[in-house]
């Protein structure tokens, strides 16, 4: 089996620490924006449409809110993704390690 | 252990060592760490002392042991580190350690000699092959085609069809030789030049390069080299030629005559490169194995070595008494250290079974001693930014227990933000929990090992900032509604006259706190989050963080010149408390406090009601120092009143400060009677700049009570010129230093903005635009987006406005805090200790020839 190791053990840690971070930030982001915090509102993606012409306020405004806090969902998990590859890159890594000397 | 508040007590002491055991009980003394040697013999040189034949076969055996430990590193065998460190060894083990090295030197240098001599040989073998392989295809070539050398109309040209070309030249009766060998490349040119100059065209160089370039052993680099077959006819000018070899260094083979010749040496060589190569691979296995040997005990002598030249080193500082029987050695001793040192000579004594013990005795000294501060690893890091600025005299107060919790809290001031606090704080926990690891410990990079070094520090900045992110209430440059805001924009609707319509025309829209229900009162922990939407956010924070810059620094100031009455009760200077503190604290608080006061008394006496009443406290306090308070609406009544009588006590205190010290000295010296009661007879430590005036204060005070005009010419100089100018200065300094050190401390809320503005401009542009983005693929770009963010907040936020504050914060201690009280004109104690000693491996003298 070919050798699954493709990243120094630098490289994976930087990886490990980045996807911990992605991951509680995306995560409590995700939940910030599920509910519906107004401190966020300049970066949900609302036009001047939604919000003049809404039929039934705020719901258009709290729908973009979800989108975007699903989006963050998304990221987070894709950082759980990394994170074990990073993982696994510096398990490899060690025991490469231990096994040169 | 002694108290962090103020350096220990020293004394002085003298060791009696019998030469026996002065070896052993100070291999003792520098485990325990105890004491300061000093340097009894100054004036004589290193070459003169004592111990140095000693010295210098440690530096023989040093020497050895840097050959070993780099002959082991080129072989990369690692050396392992003993968990518990060796002792000093005594002095017949050293004879020991000492023939074990030399053999081992001998042996190594040895098998170097050799390995290095087979590698010649292999290389010349491997040259020769190579030599015969491409000459072969010169002759083949030169027999196959038209002959490469110049035509000459002497000789006609060689026949095509005989393998050997030379058998015409034969036919005309002269004696063709070939000389064969090979030149690196750079020469060829030269070298074929000459051959053509010196043998007149009676000469034929066929050369060619050698595709793989040989290894040179000695050096290890590899060279071009070129085979070059020279025919030529004529004994004289085979001479010459060989001559011109010679001076070109040429290495030069024996041209085999004949094919089967030619076949036999190839093949005696081949078999001759293999043998070589066994040797080789054998030697240098026996190398490897004679090198783990020595690498398993070579840290064990290191540590021993090094130790005992350390030892060696103290023993040539001590001086020899009369009976040429005894060492005498002078330390630097703490007084509560004293038994401990007992303790140490004895066991040195008995280690080295002397029937003589060896014992200390204290002496009064007259010059300052070292301060010796006990720090744990805690504290060891805010001590070390204390002494950065200056070691503190002698038995003076120490800030730096105060520096652990006001140094985290200014840089938290600047820094504030939860987010960036939370991500420090897990940093300094993760270099916490991997304390213990060497790796970690022990790292080659030096920027790493200040930051291992401050870990505890880092902890308290991440703890302070996460404290006051909360109160900015600042994470990531957004706020966090953790109680629900207390502005309520639906009040404006149902109490006040904004409808839909104001909403559709208006951009900008003010809450009104006085309309009822709008404003709930302040929010409890911090900041309310409404200001992160607010846009006259910065007009507020501004306005709020200045102030309280300005009230930080005036206590941090005031709590330095409170500091300040410790050092003059310590040293006896009871007169300082009247003619020093008092004059400098109320001129301090006389103007700052107050207008610490007026900021205060505006926040708490006006409300949102009369908010448009509220005077300005900077016009008020100027008015206040031109007196002109008629003029304003008055924040309270008898304000004008008060100020004046503030303005006078400040004003008075000036000359006070100014000229009641050098005074009150003077009028002492007349002989007059000093303040309070007089305890009784006790030797002061000279400590601070003040120490003169300490010394002719109890001389006055001796003189005063005695009323001996005899014991008035025993007095010291007392130079009223001096004092003075020394007194000006000072009071010029402080009162100047009060006004530019408060401005000073608006740096705090200068950085601070900074911090969060940058913060708020990166995620303004690295995160929000992708949040914003409305297309399927955002959710994907949403991740590279995060690290750079994360990235970026590590490098901008985090190092650089890190740096910045972490230097900020520091300035503020050095200059603005202990300014008013520390003199930090001491020296460190330094003792003797064999941990101090540098790390053996990464020593230079190891590691260099």
């Amino acid at each position: 089996m070919p050798s699954l190791l493709f990243c120094g053990p630098k490289l994976a840690a930087c990886g490990i620490v980045l996807s911990i971070w992605g991951v509680i930030m995306l995560v409590m982001l995700g939940i910030f924006f599920s509910a519906h915090s107004a401190v966020l509102i300049e970066d949900v993606p609302f036009t001047e449409d939604d919000m003049l012409n809404d039929k039934n306020p705020p719901q258009a405004i709290y729908a973009l809110y979800n989108q975007v806090g699903y989006n963050c969902f998304i990221a987070a998990a894709i950082y759980l993704v990394v994170g074990g590859i990073s993982l696994c890159q510096v398990r490899l890594n060690k025991r490469n390690e231990y096994m040169v000397h | 252990m002694g108290s962090p508040f103020r350096s220990e007590e020293m004394c002085l002491a003298q060791l009696f060592l019998q030469s026996g055991s002065a070896y052993d009980c100070i291999s003792e003394l520098g485990e325990l760490a105890l004491v300061e040697f000093r340097d009894l013999n100054p004036t004589v040189s290193s070459f003169q002392r004592k111990f140095v034949g000693e010295i210098k076969r440690c530096e023989e055996m040093e020497r050895i042991l840097g050959y070993l430990l780099r002959e082991i590193r080129k072989a990369n065998i690692p050396v392992p580190e003993a968990e518990v460190r060796p002792l000093a060894p005594q002095p017949r083990h050293v004879l020991e350690i000492r023939e074990q090295l030399q053999r081992l030197e001998v042996e190594l240098r040895e098998v170097a000699t050799n390995k290095e001599k087979l590698q010649k040989n292999l290389l010349e073998l491997t040259e020769y092959t190579h030599m015969l392989k491409v000459t072969h295809t010169f002759v083949k070539r030169n027999a196959e085609r038209e002959p490469l050398g110049p035509q000459y109309e002497e000789f006609p040209s060689l026949e095509k069809d005989s393998v050997t070309g030379y058998t015409s030249m034969q036919r005309l009766g002269a004696k063709l030789g070939f000389i064969s060998g090979l030149i690196p490349r750079v020469k060829v040119e030269a070298f074929e030049r000459l051959l053509w100059r010196v043998c007149k065209g009676y000469m034929i160089l066929s050369c060619s390069e050698m595709e793989d370039s040989l290894k040179d052993p000695v050096t290890g680099e590899s060279t071009e080299t070129v085979v070059f077959l020279i025919s030529f006819w004529g004994d004289q000018i085979g001479q010459k030629v060989q001559k011109i070899c010679q001076s070109y260094h040429c290495h030069l083979y024996p041209h085999p005559e004949s094919d089967e010749e030619r076949c036999d040496v190839m093949e005696s060589l081949a078999t001759r490169i293999q043998d070589l190569h066994t040797v080789l691979s054998r030697t240098e296995e026996y190398l490897r194995q004679v090198l783990n040997k020595a690498s398993e005990s070579v840290y064990t002598w290191a540590i021993q070595v090094q130790k005992m030249k350390a030892i060696y080193h103290t023993l040539n500082m001590c001086s020899f008494d009369v009976t040429n029987k005894c060492l005498i050695a002078e330390v630097w001793c703490p007084v509560s250290a004293l038994t401990t040192l007992r303790g140490a000579l004895e066991e040195g004594s008995r280690k080295s079974g002397a029937v003589v013990p060896s014992f200390v005795n204290r002496i009064p000294c007259s010059e300052t001693p070292p301060t010796l501060l006990h720090t744990n690893k805690f504290t060891s890091g805010f001590q070390n930014i204390v002494d950065a600025y200056g070691v503190g005299s002698y038995r003076e107060v120490n800030p730096a227990p105060y520096t652990v919790i006001t140094f985290p809290f200014l840089f938290a001031v600047m820094f504030g933000d939860m987010g960036h606090g939370a991500v420090m704080t897990v940093f300094a926990l993760w270099m916490l929990v991997q304390e213990k690891s060497p790796t970690v410990k022990c790292h080659r990079n030096e920027i790493w090992r200040i930051l291992f070094e401050g870990r505890y520090i880092i902890l308290m900045m991440g703890f302070f900032s996460m404290y006051t992110g909360l109160i900015y209430n600042d994470c990531f440059s957004k706020s966090l509604n953790i109680f629900g805001s207390s502005w309520s924009v639906r009040a404006m609707f149902t109490q006040g006259p904004w409808m839909n319509k104001t909403l559709h025309t208006n951009s900008l829209l003010t809450l009104d706190p006085n309309i009822t229900g709008v404003f709930g009162g302040p929010y409890p922990v911090g900041i309310d989050p409404i200001w992160n939407l607010a846009s006259n956010r910065l007009t507020f924070l501004n306005s709020y963080k200045m102030k309280m810059s300005i009230i930080l620094g005036v206590c941090h100031m005031t709590f330095g010149v409170i500091l300040g009455v410790f050092n003059h009760i310590y040293f006896r200077r009871k007169f300082a408390l009247f003619l020093l503190f008092l004059p400098e604290l109320l001129f301090l608080l006389c103007l700052f406090g107050y207008l610490v006061f007026m900021v205060v008394y505006k926040w708490l006496a006006f409300s949102a009601r009369d908010s448009w009443l509220a005077p300005s406290i900077l016009v008020h306090f100027i008015s206040m120092f031109l007196m002109q308070g008629q003029a304003l609406e008055p924040l309270y009544p008898g304000q004008t009143g008060l100020q004046v009588f503030l303005l006078l006590v400040a004003f008075l205190s000036i000359p006070v400060l100014l000229l009641g010290k050098p005074l009150y000295l003077y009028w002492l010296h007349q002989g007059g009677r000093s303040l309070g009661v007089y305890r009784g007879y006790e030797r002061v430590r000279r400590g601070s700049e003040d120490d003169m005036s300490v010394m002719r204060d109890h001389d006055a005070e001796e003189g005063g009570v005695h009323s001996d005009p005899a014991s008035r010419e025993t007095q010291p100089e007392f130079d009223l010129g001096e004092v003075v100018l020394h007194q000006s200065i000072h009071t010029m300094e402080y009162c100047l230093g009060c006004i530019s050190n408060s401005a000073s401390y608006l740096r705090l809320w200068a950085l601070s903005l900074a911090h969060a503005q940058l913060s708020e401009v990166l995620w303004s542009m690295v995160m929000r635009p992708a949040l914003r983005l409305d297309s399927g693929t955002a959710t994907f770009l949403l991740v590279p987006v995060l690290g750079v963010f994360a990235t970026l907040t590590v490098t901008i936020l985090l190092l650089m406005e890190g740096l910045s504050a972490f230097l900020h914060a520091l300035r503020l201690h050095w200059v603005e805090f202990q300014n008013k009280f520390y003199s930090g004109a001491g020296i460190k104690f330094v003792p003797f200790s064999f941990s101090l000693l540098p790390s053996v491996l990464e020593q230079d003298s190891f590691l260099s020839d």
